[in-house]
């Protein structure tokens, strides 16, 4: 009885480690295959017309050059306010909020922002900036919708690695003599900057492959839009385009062409976003938050 | 280090301490921000989709016609959408992510756990658009002919079978969509059930094994148990995920309005529909019924989300 009993128990768990192992293969074969798909259809479409030229109607050489320099833009000015937000509003949480109920509700409300649906941000943007503010579909409107989903990872970051920093380094502050503001400025960041960094390149990451809040504010333009010359802000106030819009909409188009190149552009993101949280995994070992 | 200096007898306050209360006002200004912005999506998609909740009331969650041109807008075909899609895409990658997890805490050989443990965290990171871009042009197109078009032409005339497969085999549909969305959350949902499966103590674990225990004991018995609640957390913001996704479930999933009645019809999600619709409204009613539909899909996912969090709390994940 025994022996039949040790044997249902092995079976069991040799079943199981089965299962295990099985799904496992099953599920980096199937991401596997999303990546080879990706890397074989997106190097055949790539080539140098890709970084070089403009997108251009179907038929006519074009490339996606202008979409490339309007996501490093927007990005940009994106990770731009999102630092300063959520590098300050981290800082806040984790020096200054404790656990009073104010922190605690912008905890909780940061981490639901974390995980929003970002269409609904596009949305939101449109709704306050494009609508009323600007009055215009805009680079502006696109950066500030991409910053809206940063700034949580960042937030969220910040407050996670200053809170791993030791009192003795707060109080060496104060030995010190120097003010609040100076010992986070000179001692905190300092000393957690790889961390922030991390969250910086993870947020990065993020908002680089983003679509969705950018079909109701940046909009997409087939040309370049910014310039010395451009008017609104050397064009940042009017319709830019990205590289995921460029994506989405030649991925749906009917012509060959356009499809191909839509591949180069998941391509070219993919890398980019790969490459970053190889980056950020290299600039420390912080684990990401969830 | 230079000789100490004699300590000043005159304490002045330290040079900057007059900006210390700015800063720090800076900073709250700065987390006042976050809740100033979820705050700021709820008023505007309130007060956006009013127009279009006060004039179909009710009528708006439990209708599912959807015509711009006579100005008629239900949103249950969208909602229900979401909904199905969500749950099924749950459905299907709840036990691989779980099987994933597992094996890189138990089973896998030393050597290969942190170049499985890195990939899969660095997949969960792909940008959505890549997996819908495969979705339409791998998957939609092997689906339809490999699968939809067997399955719908062995199905029996006037069955069960016949009806929940019913549609247009073209690979666009509400099950391929599910699909892609379960491949999508796939590596986010097996990295946070792995980090959780993590926090159980190691003595914990040991003593099992030390015991006599099977591995499938120890996971069932100890593991299990010891995470239930944030599991259920962790489990619950993949479903989050897939609520709000956008961009590969508008690829695939087909954009028709209607209830989805079949695994093979295809349909649309709040998030694909918005997409699709928003930029190209017919009618400031259009405007705010797609902004109304946003009104839900916000509450739907900060539900899930904050009960998500709720359950995760316990242990920081």
């Amino acid at each position: 009885m025994g022996s039949l009993r040790r044997f249902r128990r092995s079976a069991v768990d040799a079943a199981f480690m089965g299962f295990c192992w099985l799904v496992t293969a099953v599920a980096l074969i199937a991401l596997g295959f999303i990546l080879w798909s990706l890397a074989t259809q997106g190097i055949g479409a790539l080539d140098l017309k890709a970084f070089t030229l403009p997108t251009a109607p179907s038929g006519s050489p074009g490339g996606l050059l202008n979409a490339i320099v309007g996501s490093v833009i927007t990005c940009a000015i994106a990770m731009m306010i999102a630092a300063i937000v959520g590098v300050l509003a981290g800082t806040w949480l984790a020096e200054y909020g404790g656990d009073t109920l104010y922190a605690k509700l912008i905890r909780f409300l940061n981490d639901i922002l974390l995980s929003a649906p970002s269409v609904l941000v596009g949305l939101f943007v449109y709704n306050i900036l494009v609508a009323h503010v600007i009055g215009r579909f805009s680079a502006i409107a696109g950066s500030v919708a991409l910053a809206l989903i940063a700034v949580p990872i960042i937030t969220r970051t910040t407050e996670d690695v200053l809170k791993l920093q030791p009192t003795s380094l707060r109080e060496s502050g104060v030995a010190l003599g120097a003010p609040h503001w100076t010992t986070i400025r000179k001692i905190l960041w300092r000393s957690a900057g790889s961390g922030i960094l991390t969250g910086g390149l993870l947020a990065f990451a993020r908002i680089s492959g983003e679509t969705a809040p950018l079909l109701f504010t940046a909009l997409g333009n087939q040309y370049f839009s910014v310039g010395l010359h451009q008017p609104y802000f050397f064009g940042l106030g009017q319709p830019i385009a990205a590289l995921p819009l460029v994506i989405f909409q030649y991925a749906m188009s009917p012509y060959d062409d356009w499809q191909h190149l839509a591949w180069a552009g998941a391509l070219i993101i993919a890398i980019a976003v790969l490459g970053t949280n190889v980056l950020a995994r290299i600039v420390t070992r912080e684990r990401r938050p969830s | 280090m230079a000789a100490a200096q004699p300590i000043s007898q005159s304490r002045s306050p330290p040079r900057g301490a007059a900006i210390d209360p700015l800063f720090k006002a800076a900073c709250l200004a700065a987390a006042t921000a976050l809740l100033a912005a979820l705050a700021g999506i709820v008023v505007s998609l309130a007060i956006g989709g009013w127009p279009a909740l006060s004039k179909f009331g009710f009528g708006f969650f439990v209708s599912a016609t959807w015509d711009p041109v006579r100005g008629v807008f239900g949103g249950l075909g969208p909602i229900a959408g979401t909904l199905i899609s969500s749950l099924l895409a749950l459905l299907f990658s709840l036990p691989i992510a779980f099987g994933v997890a597992v094996f890189l805490v138990e089973f896998c050989p030393m050597l290969l756990r942190r170049p499985i443990g890195i990939a899969v965290e660095l997949l969960a990171g792909i940008p959505s658009i890549v997996y819908g871009m495969w979705g339409l042009f791998v998957l939609a197109p092997f689906f339809a002919t490999a699968i939809e078009v067997p399955i719908m032409g062995a199905a029996p005339q006037g069955s069960l079978w016949e009806q929940l497969t019913t549609g247009v085999p073209n690979g666009a549909n509400v099950l391929t969509a599910s699909l892609v969305l379960a491949i999508m959350i796939l590596p986010y949902m097996a990295a946070v059930l792995r980090e959780l499966f993590l926090t159980v103590p190691a003595q914990l674990r040991e003593s099992g094994y030390g015991m006599g225990s099977t591995a499938f004991e120890v996971v069932t018995k100890i593991t299990l148990p010891y995470v239930r609640r944030s599991a259920v957390g962790a489990v619950m913001l993949g479903l989050g995920r897939a609520l709000g996704e956008t961009m590969a479930v508008t690829f695939i999933i087909g954009n028709s309005h209607d209830v989805p009645t079949s695994i093979f019809a295809s349909g649309s999600t709040i998030a694909s529909t918005i997409a699709n619709e928003f930029n190209e409204a017919t009618s400031p009613m259009h405007s705010a019924a797609l902004i109304a539909l946003g009104l839900v899909l916000f509450i739907i996912t900060f539900t899930v989300l904050a009960i998500a969090r709720a359950l995760l709390a316990e242990r920081q994940v």
